[in-house]
């Protein structure tokens, strides 16, 4: 066979021959698995890679919108550690992700119980509770703007017609512990479906039959969720956590659209503070030193994920 | 023994005991969207009178603030920005995505784990760390203020999330089924076009829904990288174009929130099956 294919090939004109040897080469399986890779390869290289070398440079020189700036070493992670309202964005950001990651885990896990038990319209159900986390989060922000203003807040009016408050209300967006709990519940409100869907798909997962076990060996409800439900959610809990920290700690959208930070730098995050200095503010160096602090955390918990997905 | 036999009295106040608890969940996950759709109705007198009660539409539904919309603003436009992005940079992604996703999955060769864990990392990345670098690579490339910086951009999130996706699909599809095309004489290329796509469709599909929604909904990029009114997203031009000078014309605005939600919640009802599936997927920003 192999005979006759050369015989063939010696035949035919230059031009095919130089084609079949290009196909023999491609369809070998390295060549072909790079070939494939190639693409998206250079799209994480080139888009990637190379911008977050850029931040690092970013954040070591002065360099400042439309000028191209000089080494100047540390001096903006100084000038940054220095800074009055950057302690107080750190101090925002572990308040702000601590509480709605907690909030999130915990009524996650209140509200997949509840979706897992027999229910009417249970797709309907599901449905709506997922809403929240599908539609353009900047926008629902905004109706929470319009829920939270400061003269027509409809959460104030029902609050003093209950008598839970008296008139006028809390001006939410513009006193600081007022405006980040209304912050960390847009958040939780837009984050509790993430953590509901794929805490029930977890759910789902575990036999019926070790609830049955647990309940012959006499534990009761709370005993079967202590003993059973939690041990066997923890892959599925210690994935959606990490996820959600990442996510909540790096939030831009949220605090951008409903307080830009404020009142006096109250609600800011790193991504808008990072926002406000580098671009509002052309201060490219400093901006990028600023969201670079993200990084650290984010390779903590990369490293964590990693090591627990190659133990599966 | 018998387990998990209940009386009938106990079946139903546990069943009472259920509803009574979604309820709430339902409620707070609903009424944003239900304020939002009842403010662009009403007409400003009522919205900004405090003793009208704002759950109702009392004095008459109104579409003015539609009309402005559609009449007075670019939000037409921004609409039309909104998908072409969203469809190209879905695409674009969606075929690196599968090319990728099947080498890593599938095929055997030097250093496809570290590829792989590089495509990890990549997909945990939030966008808000590079922004400020990428908005200095969308000028040079000359695409500042565009819609191409963000068809340019997008994959970036869209790729490492699709490849992610896509490589679970692909994982679970016989081995035997490709080796079969293969050993009948199919290249490679046609192996995996007319054997592994078609069964590795639901991905496909869910890939291009989260693809589209996470373009239609990107905020951070879209407000960075374009200033230009006319070349603004949907979300974007809502959210920062309807404020006039400093003051919230509520009515336009939650008009505006609401037609740019739409073709999402159209698309939501459509496939929600998939969006469950691909949330469950465990590979989804949260």
């Amino acid at each position: 066979m192999a005979v006759g294919q050369r015989v063939l090939e010696a035949t035919s004109v230059r031009r095919p021959r130089r084609l079949a040897r290009v196909r023999v080469w491609w369809e070998q399986e390295h060549v072909f698995g790079y070939g494939l890779i190639l693409p998206a390869l250079l799209l994480i290289v080139g888009l990637v890679a190379y911008p977050f070398g850029m931040a690092i440079y970013f954040s070591l020189s002065d360099y400042w919108v439309g000028s191209p700036g000089r080494f100047i070493g540390l001096q903006n992670f100084r000038d940054v550690l220095g800074n009055e309202i950057f302690r107080q964005t750190v101090q925002n950001s572990f308040v702000f992700a601590g509480i709605a990651v907690a909030l999130k885990t915990v009524l996650g896990i209140w509200l997949a119980m509840l979706l897992f038990r027999p229910l009417r319209f249970k797709r309907l159900v599901r449905a709506a509770v997922l809403l929240p986390w599908v539609i353009p989060t900047a926008l629902s922000t905004l109706a929470w703007g319009w829920m939270f203003d400061s003269l027509y807040s409809v959460v104030n009016w029902t609050a003093i017609h209950l008598g839970i408050v008296s008139p006028p209300g809390p001006n939410w967006l513009g006193m600081p512990a007022y405006a980040m709990t209304a912050v960390i519940t847009v958040n939780v409100w837009r984050g509790l479906p993430f953590f509901a869907i794929t805490v029930l798909a977890g759910l789902v997962s575990i036999p019926r039959e070790y609830y049955e076990a647990a309940e012959v060996d006499g534990a009761g409800s709370w005993g079967g969720f202590r003993h059973v439900t939690l041990p066997l959610l923890k892959p599925v809990l210690a994935v959606v956590v990490l996820f959600s920290t990442i996510f909540t700690f790096s939030d831009f959208n949220i605090v951008q659209v409903l307080t830009r930070g404020g009142p006096v730098n109250t609600t800011h995050l790193f991504a808008t503070l990072a926002y406000q200095v580098g671009l509002s503010g052309g201060n490219l160096g400093q901006g990028a030193a600023i969201s670079l602090f993200l990084f650290p955390m984010l390779a903590a918990i990369v490293f964590v994920q990693l090591r627990y997905i190659r133990r599966e | 023994m018998q387990v998990g036999v209940r009386s009938r009295a106990e079946k139903i106040r546990s069943a009472a005991f259920g509803y009574a608890n979604v309820v709430p969940f339902v409620f707070f996950a609903l009424f944003p969207f239900y304020y939002m759709v009842i403010t662009s109705l009403k007409n400003d007198a009522e919205l900004y009178d405090l003793k009208s009660v704002p759950f109702l539409i009392q004095t008459g539904v109104i579409t003015d603030h539609y009309r402005y919309l559609f009449g007075k603003t670019e939000f037409f436009t921004w609409m039309k920005n909104s998908l072409i992005i969203s469809v190209v940079a879905t695409s674009v992604s969606l075929v690196i995505a599968i090319l990728a996703g099947y080498s890593l999955a599938r095929l055997r060769f030097r250093g496809v784990s570290s590829f792989g864990t590089a495509v990890f990392i990549t997909y945990l990345v939030p966008p808000t760390l590079l922004f400020l670098p990428l908005s200095q690579v969308v000028v040079w490339l000359g695409l500042s203020d565009t819609i191409w910086s963000l068809i340019v951009t997008y994959p970036t999130f869209l790729v490492p999330f699709s490849t992610w996706l896509l490589m679970g699909y692909f994982r679970t599809i016989p081995r035997e089924v490709e080796e079969c095309a293969l050993v009948d004489g199919a290249s490679r290329i046609q192996t995996l076009l007319r054997i592994v796509l078609p069964m590795a469709l639901p991905g496909i599909v869910c890939c291009t829904l989260f693809g589209f929604t996470l373009t239609w909904n990107e905020f951070t990029y879209a407000l960075t990288f374009v200033s230009q009114t006319a070349n603004k997203t949907a979300v974007v031009g809502v959210t920062a174009d309807l404020i006039r000078g400093d003051i919230y014309y509520w009515g336009s605005l939650m008009a505006g929130a609401v037609v740019a939600s739409l073709p999402i919640v159209i698309v939501y009802v459509w496939f929600l099956d998939y969006y469950v599936s691909g949330l469950t997927a465990g590979a989804v920003k949260g």
